[in-house]
């Protein structure tokens, strides 16, 4: 049995993602390969060399592959699944993978499986639905197992120790209906908010985009990222890429700060797996404090400050 | 141009919804269904382009029971000229339904499908690109901002860390995000007339489409309950129950 796994990468560097994503095709066992799609991604191919647990890695390197047009990746791993006989193809559930992977599953005319939590057997996986209301246990009987893998649901694989082969792979799909234009990231000091040991998150509460200045710099302090809920988001206090939820990311840190949000059930589905939930939140009905570890009724224009000054 | 907006009839998204005591599924008997809020916005956005005499005419198409008639209904009384049913009762895979979509684009021949990113329900966020994957066209997925130039479409689309352009020839698949648009109400006068408007029903076999899945569920559960915890009087004591109780800081 040999399983690809479809790395997240920055090109110089891994996505943390893609050790989580090695650790799911671990579990479901056999000989694992990366592939590395982009362009000048050698950096991330190195890297994905020394992750443990992994056997090879490709690399398609060409400007074809440049931010992973589904359109130009999705039929090069059709193509590596029918030479190299992949029985699964995994890749983290990101936008990315999200994007190009039932593309892939289409076109290999086969059901995908999507945002695994966990592996029963190498044909049997567990996933929520329904906003995280529900877990589903599926089983496929697909001959190639399409997947994609939620990071949180994994402990990522040591990203030194190994030391795979690199190959390159040089056939080239370009479809040519697809092309980059641009792209605007937003960019912060701050941890990855998938990746983060602490988040704190803001929400209606806040008021404006400025108050999240207090949350910025108590995030500073804990070396955390900062969330939001999707009422923040949408009342454009801070852009939507910091939107925990449903549908933003999914978050499962050591410690969860909630501050001034509700708890929505859509919020609560992109978070409620985090080790400590603490909420702050001046109304003692919010459903956050249902869920919440340590729960903290007051004024957060007051508590926040107070709290950074005690740490 | 044509669009084709495809819609979903799911369970509404303020119904905490309760698993079967059996696991077979999630009960889903007298609960209030309505249309996916990610389809509300891509028969929304297919309005948009007609107002702005981009689309010419707009078709919607659900695949599902009797009942999604409703919803087809909705997307007619917000603006779509014609409806298409796909009708069945079984519960499909994404792939089955991309299959079914397909047969309806071969029939209808659109330029752009918008569709939504995801169904509440089952949250797979499959649908659009496998359609993408059979009719060869180029996908917007997630957008949050569709714009026609000539005979290519951009589309702005939420990614992580950002947002990302893309360039698509047409035809093309757009899926649509939360922040594409706000969706508008119906009004009354719509909502009757929109009961004139023309709904076609179609089965899978008359299609030509088998809808056999590879995946079974063999069960549901609920998650692991999380327990309310305590409330605590003052920062103090909170800081000190994180550093000394729960160690996490």
């Amino acid at each position: 049995m040999a399983i690809l796994v479809i790395a997240e990468h920055s090109n110089a560097a891994l996505n943390g993602a893609t050790l989580n994503t090695v650790a799911a095709a671990k579990a479901i066992g056999g000989d694992i390969h990366v592939l590395i799609t982009g362009q000048g991604c050698s950096g991330a191919a190195e890297a994905a060399a020394k992750a443990e647990g992994v056997s090879k890695v490709l690399v398609a390197d060409n400007a074809a592959y440049a931010y992973q047009l589904p359109e130009n990746v999705a039929p090069l791993v059709v193509e590596l699944t029918k030479t190299n006989g992949y029985t699964h193809v995994l890749a983290p559930a990101g936008s990315n993978g999200k994007n190009f992977m039932p593309r892939i599953a289409a076109l290999l005319d086969v059901d995908q499986i999507s945002e695994i939590i966990a592996v029963e057997s190498p044909d049997t996986f567990k996933r929520p639905i329904y906003a995280g209301n529900a877990i589903a246990t599926v089983q496929s009987s697909a001959p190639v197992k399409v997947i994609t893998v939620r990071a949180t649901g994994f402990d990522p694989v040591a990203a030194e120790g190994g030391s795979a082969a690199i190959e390159a792979v040089s056939s080239v799909q370009d479809a040519g209906i697809s092309r980059f234009v641009n792209e605007e990231l937003a960019t912060t000091g701050r941890p990855d908010l998938g990746a983060a040991k602490v988040v704190v998150s803001g929400g209606r509460g806040l008021q404006n985009g400025d108050n999240f200045k207090i949350l910025y710099s108590l995030a500073d302090k804990l070396g955390a990222a900062v969330g939001a809920s999707r009422a923040a988001v949408d009342a454009g206090f801070v852009p939507n890429d910091m939107q925990v939820g449903q549908t933003g990311k999914i978050v499962a840190p050591q410690l969860y700060i909630a501050v001034g949000i509700s708890g929505a059930i859509q919020h609560l589905a992109g978070m409620k797996d985090s080790k400590v939930i603490v909420a702050i939140n001046k109304d003692e009905e919010a459903p956050i404090f249902q869920v919440a570890d340590y729960g903290l009724v007051g004024d957060l224009f007051e508590l926040i400050p107070e709290i950074e000054k005690s740490l | 141009m044509k669009v084709l907006v495809a819609v979903k009839r799911v369970v509404d998204y303020n119904v905490k919804v309760r698993v079967k005591p059996d696991n077979s599924g999630v009960d889903l008997a007298n609960v209030k269904m309505s249309m996916n809020p990610f389809c509300e916005i891509a028969v929304e956005e297919a309005v948009r382009l007609k107002e702005k005499g981009i689309a010419t005419e707009i078709v919607a198409v659900s695949v599902g029971p009797t009942a999604a008639q409703e919803q087809l209904r909705t997307a007619l009384a917000l603006g779509a000229d014609r409806a298409v049913l796909v009708e069945t009762n079984d519960e499909l895979s994404s792939l089955a339904i991309a299959k079914l979509l397909k047969a309806v684009v071969d029939k209808e021949q659109p330029q752009l499908v918008i569709m939504g990113k995801q169904a509440i329900d089952s949250d797979n966020n499959q649908t659009g690109q496998m359609l993408g994957a059979l009719t060869g066209f180029a996908q917007g997925t997630f957008a949050s901002k569709v714009e026609r130039d000539g005979d290519v479409l951009n589309v702005t689309r939420e990614i992580d860390g950002g947002l990302q352009t893309v360039a698509l020839s047409l035809p093309a698949i757009v899926t649509t995000d939360l922040r594409l648009n706000e969706p508008r109400y119906a009004s009354l006068p719509n909502i009757m007339k929109a009961k004139k408007k023309p709904l076609d029903v179609v089965t899978p076999d008359a299609l030509g489409v088998s809808t056999a899945s590879s995946i079974k569920t063999l069960k549901v559960e609920a998650p692991a309950g999380r327990q309310a915890g305590i409330k605590v009087k003052s920062v103090a004591e909170l800081v000190e129950k994180l550093k000394n109780e729960a160690k996490v800081i």
